[in-house]
């Protein structure tokens, strides 16, 4: 555990924390990405104009800080050194300090960014958990934000391929937000990282998650958006990661569907269509550079069990809809087998889906 | 004779327990004293006796009167010690010989003229005559059929306390029994035929039936969940004597039963989500049995699972293990037997629709699946997702019969009667897991694919028991000596598993 961050980035993180109640309501008339971060220590203090925080600013002690840091388990690395990420210096306004619970992204790691809907359709999560998992499995790292949703989805199909993950907290990165996925906060620090600008403890204001959407952004070399509203906020990573030059990808979903309006939206606008991890791959290293770990097409399937994957990949969920008048037996029996070999998996009350390929 | 007692039998849960009613008629000033821990409905037994005997034309003594309920230490509840402690007091008063009365044992409420109601607990009360040696039981006429249930002890059914009195005298002879009526509900009423558009279902309920596993339905609204569950009763082998009469007493200690005389079909409880822990597994002051004791031998339907009182739910779980509940009040310890087919049913979330048409927030459906997950999805070996039924499905496939599915059913439970002879347990359904080691048979090779799932599905160590237990049903099936592969795979395409819920959760 060490906090090797300088004092100067040490204090302005601390400004932040401090102001982050009038950058709250400074920020719910904008909304989008908080522009105040971009300003200097001075120009805040001028901007908030508070006596109490010039003087706290002005009395800043590091030493403190830093033990708070090594208290919570974090590390930390600031701006000015050489070990902070390079990817977040192409931000205009890069975070001052990155707290971390982990291992680090490394400069070599290949990062690759899905985020989506908190309010994911179950074909969603099957798609956000796909890739992620794809994706690890082929030595990408997988970015999110650890919402619920497609961003758990995702890191939770990479810890599958037992890949590295890495979270972007909007709270402090020793906190789980939401709290109910400590177990999953747990596990990406043990696998990747958890990660956050914050400092430890820091109970996150609403501007922190658009603000944290930035770091996303620019810790990866691509940004997949799995499934999103008009209004969701992975817009707002994808116009960031546009912003500083990262090619944007999105998965179509049904136009009858307002969960994927956000998406398909994307994709009219010139965003990269993303039908699988082999895609995702080809946009990353040019086409056919790497391939995706090999599944179902390349399998030999009797021709019994391969009718019967191409129905589940229809769509048709439940073993008594797949057996219909047909032999429910044999079709469970292959139902157990196909998810033995890995194809399918058990989803949502004992329904089965393809898994992607 | 001043002095006088009559036999007669409380109830103790589910069981009768042997009171003796003495009457004792000295010189004094006219009084009536009951004594020996009655409850309020026997103290009131007072006025009725005493108008019953009136107005039956017998003479109430205008004396110093005391009874006595013993063992002192024991509560007698309820009206149907009128009839004992009325013929204790004409026994006492020499109005009828005492000798009579001592080879009967007796239950029954009076009204004031005289007259027997309808009483709970026939049967219990003919049961622990029989065991305490009696030669006849009087009961109430409209309970006789129940009473008769028992073999070796006479029952007699009686309308008044004139015609028990005239019985006992040699004036009268018992009158012949009535006839019973016919059942209420009609075995093929409920029958798997009418269940149509669900036919991929059916080898699933056949194989969950003959282990006797637990089940657990998913699916929208409005599908035929409910319409299944109703049917699984009808599957069931028939109940043996034994287990009819265990249901009768049940049914007839809590007075749902109208003394029809043998019930024979599997009970069917439904309780609503709103239900108690008591009201699920029994208790109260005065402790009932539960749905879970009503639902003994048949099925016990949970509908609407995710709303039910966790707490209640929780109580569930050691009935289910053990097939019994004990039930502790200061008093007293009873027992209600507690063995059933647990049969759930779910929506996949709040809003019903499930997949892609779901409404509802991701913490609306972690919040669901949270109350699923809880204390019994454990002890669901199945778990099967009932979809809507195309318009095709419905009119064009021709549904199974009850009787064919039960056919099926009973050739496997042949097989695991042989293999459960002379243990607790009836069937793979109530394996515990150290009989699951022991019993199942997997072959090298179904053991290997199911720890592939195991260890890449993340199974986990009860989900790897539960999905053996249903896999040595389907081999049961076949009449398989060994659990192959192919049983294993099956099997696993009905598990339950916590990974059976969303991934978002």
């Amino acid at each position: 555990m060490t906090a090797t961050a300088c004092d100067a980035c040490l204090r302005r993180t601390d400004l932040i924390a401090a102001l982050a109640g009038r950058i709250e309501i400074e920020w719910l008339g904008r909304r989008g990405r908080p522009q105040l971060l971009a300003l200097g220590d001075e120009a805040l203090l001028e901007w908030a104009g508070v006596a109490e925080i010039g003087a706290r600013f002005r009395g800043f002690a590091a030493a403190p800080a830093r033990a708070a840091i090594a208290a919570a388990g974090l590390s930390a690395v600031c701006r000015c050194e050489d070990d902070y990420p390079p990817g977040l210096r192409d931000l205009p306004d890069p975070p001052a300090v990155l707290h971390w619970r982990g291992r680090l992204p490394a400069e070599d790691d290949e990062a690759v960014v899905i985020v989506g809907a908190r309010r994911a359709t179950a074909y969603g999560t099957e798609v956000a958990h796909g890739l992620g998992r794809s994706l690890a499995a082929a030595g990408l790292t997988v970015v999110s934000g650890m919402a619920l949703g497609i961003d758990s989805a995702a890191h939770a199909g990479a810890l599958e391929a037992s890949g590295r993950t890495v979270a972007v907290m909007a709270c402090g990165a020793d906190r789980s937000y939401p709290a109910r996925k400590q177990a999953l906060h747990r596990q990406i620090a043990a696998s990747g990282a958890v990660v956050s600008e914050m400092p430890p403890g820091f109970t996150p204001f609403r501007w922190a998650f658009p603000a944290r959407n930035r770091t996303i952004a620019a810790l990866g070399r691509a940004t997949v958006v799995v499934e999103a509203t008009e209004r969701s906020g992975s817009l707002i990573t994808a116009d960031l990661a546009m912003e500083i030059g990262r090619p944007v990808a999105a998965v179509p979903g049904p136009i009858t569907s307002t969960r994927s309006a956000g998406t398909n939206l994307l994709l009219k606008t010139g965003a990269e269509v993303v039908c699988g991890a082999q895609d995702v791959l080809d946009l990353l290293f040019g086409a056919g550079a790497r391939a995706a770990p090999s599944r179902a097409d390349q399998e030999p399937l009797s021709p019994e069990l391969r009718r019967l994957f191409d129905a589940v990949r229809d769509g048709r969920g439940s073993p008594a809809e797949l057996a219909g008048d047909g032999n429910a037996l044999a079709v469970a029996a292959g139902l157990g087998e196909l998810e033995m070999r890995g194809l399918v998996r058990r989803s949502m009350g004992g329904t089965y889906v393809a898994v992607l390929g | 004779m001043a002095l006088a007692a009559v036999a007669a039998f409380a109830m103790d849960g589910v069981e009768s327990r042997r009171v003796t009613v003495e009457a004792d008629v000295r010189r004094g000033l006219p009084a009536f004293t009951v004594v020996g821990l009655a409850d309020k409905a026997l103290r009131e037994a007072r006025e009725r006796v005493q108008g019953a005997i009136k107005n039956s034309g017998y003479r109430f003594p205008e004396e110093r009167l005391t009874v006595n309920l013993a063992p002192a230490y024991l509560r007698k509840v309820g009206p149907s010690f009128d009839l004992p402690l009325a013929l204790a007091i004409l026994a006492a008063t020499g109005q009828v010989d005492a000798t009579a009365t001592g080879t009967a044992a007796f239950a029954g409420e009076l009204a004031l003229n005289g007259d027997l109601r309808p009483m709970r607990g026939a049967l219990a009360v003919a049961q622990g005559a029989h065991r305490h040696g009696f030669a006849r039981i009087f009961v109430p006429r409209s309970r006789v059929l129940e009473a008769a249930l028992v073999d070796g002890i006479e029952a007699v059914g009686v309308d008044t306390l004139t015609e028990a009195v005239d019985i006992l005298a040699g004036r009268a002879e018992p009158r012949p029994h009535p006839p019973a009526p016919a059942e209420m509900i009609d075995a093929d009423a409920l029958d798997l035929f009418d269940v149509r558009g669900h036919n991929g279902l059916i080898e699933a309920i056949k194989v969950v039936v003959a282990g006797g596993h637990n089940l657990h339905l998913q699916g929208p609204p409005g599908t035929g969940k409910t319409m299944l569950a109703r049917r699984l009763p009808g599957l069931l082998p028939p109940m043996t004597r034994e287990e009819a009469t265990e249901v009768t007493r049940i049914h007839s200690v809590t007075g749902r039963h109208r003394g029809t005389g043998l019930i024979t079909q599997r009970p069917f409880r439904s309780p609503h989500h709103t239900i108690s822990a008591s009201g699920l597994i029994g208790g109260g002051a005065t402790p009932q049995p539960g749905e879970i004791t009503l639902a003994h031998h048949g099925v016990l339907f949970l509908d609407e699972w995710s709303e039910f009182n966790r707490g209640a739910l929780e109580a569930l779980r050691q009935p289910l293990e053990d097939g019994r509940v004990v039930i502790v009040r200061g008093q007293s310890v009873l027992t209600f037997p507690t063995r059933c087919m647990l049969v759930a049913a779910s929506n996949p979330c709040p809003c019903g629709m499930g997949g892609n048409d779901c409404r509802c927030s991701a913490a609306d459906v972690a919040r669901h699946d949270r109350r699923l997950s809880g204390p019994l999805l454990d002890r669901m070996d199945v778990t099967l997702y009932v979809a809507r039924p195309t318009a095709e499905q419905m009119q064009g496939q021709v549904p199974q019969t009850s009787a064919a599915v039960r056919e099926a059913v009973l050739g496997a439970r042949a097989v695991q009667a042989r293999r459960f002879e002379g243990t607790a347990v009836s069937c793979n359904g109530q394996m515990t897991p150290r009989m699951v080691r022991e019993l199942v048979a997997a072959t090298p090779a179904a053991l290997d694919a199911l720890n592939l799932l195991h260890d890449r599905e993340g199974l986990s160590a009860r989900g790897y028991h539960r999905v053996l237990r249903l896999a040595r049903t389907v081999a049961d099936m076949e009449d398989s000596e060994r659990v192959h592969p192919l049983h294993v795979q099956i099997a696993s395409s009905w598990r339950t598993d916590a990974k059976s819920m969303p991934v978002a959760a």
